[in-house]
């Protein structure tokens, strides 16, 4: 049973414990629920930072989402998936991302949830400006994000049964 | 055909999006890079280097062999940063 996921792009910040609420209520079946929050840092490779701005893609941002989500229903068994993706500007200590997955056990929830963070920094359309002192910058890739996200690919996928 | 930029490919061209009539010949993603670069210094500063562009043809990731007949809208862009 593939669920229904909520995938919202936002200019505003989120609230991660309302969003968990909203995902768990009245549901007696969810067991888990593994909440990961993206944050703003103050430095970015040492240096103070003003602030990020995150450009995005609109439309290819939200269908690249959906498509990893639906990976990840296919790969565990999930009873919820959340993930809000923010835009615009954003302060150090202020949320850029969240990622909600639910399951009745948490192996599920944990996995999933790890690897749609992985997929979200290599593959969604998204890109980091970084604001300082010194004027503006583009962030660059990191290696170890691609590593993160290709690991996924050499692990055999867990496929549920067919009667499930 | 639609093309749009992001990030720096975008501040370098200087525009987020056009649109272009195609010569005949460019038949990938790459062609397209390479006949972009020709147009003027601001696309040749932008594709200097056409290994760290990504691509994507109506919205979903492509690599730069892929055949760009019947794509109406097709993105340039630098590694993604988000998450």
């Amino acid at each position: 049973m593939i669920v229904a996921a909520t995938i919202r792009l936002q200019r505003e910040p989120f609230d991660a414990a309302a969003e968990t609420a909203a995902l768990t209520r009245g549901r007696t079946d969810i067991g888990a629920v593994v909440a990961f929050t993206g944050i703003c840092r103050g430095s970015e490779d040492g240096a103070p930072i003003a602030a990020l701005t995150l450009e995005h893609y609109p439309g290819m941002a939200e269908a690249e989402i959906a498509r990893h989500v639906e990976e990840a229903q296919r790969r565990w068994s999930l009873l919820g998936v959340t993930v809000i993706h923010r835009y615009g500007r954003i302060e150090p200590g202020q949320p850029i991302v969240l990622v909600l997955t639910a399951s009745s056990h948490r192996h599920d929830a944990f996995a999933a949830a790890e690897f749609l963070m992985d997929y979200l920094k290599t593959r969604a359309p998204f890109w980091k400006q970084v604001e300082a002192a010194g004027g503006t910058a583009w962030v660059d890739a990191r290696q170890s994000d691609d590593s993160a996200a290709a690991r996924w690919q050499a692990a055999p996928a867990r496929r549920r049964d067919a009667a499930e | 055909m639609k093309l749009l930029y992001f990030a720096w490919v975008r501040e370098r061209i200087g525009k987020p999006q056009e649109e272009v009539e195609l010569p005949a010949g460019i038949a990938t993603v790459g062609d397209l890079m390479a006949w972009l670069a020709r147009r003027g210094d601001e696309y040749a500063h932008a594709f200097e280097n056409p290994k760290v562009i990504r691509a994507a043809i109506d919205r979903a990731h492509v690599r730069p062999d892929a055949a760009i007949a019947g794509a109406r809208e097709i993105a340039f862009f630098p590694p993604m940063t988000g998450g």
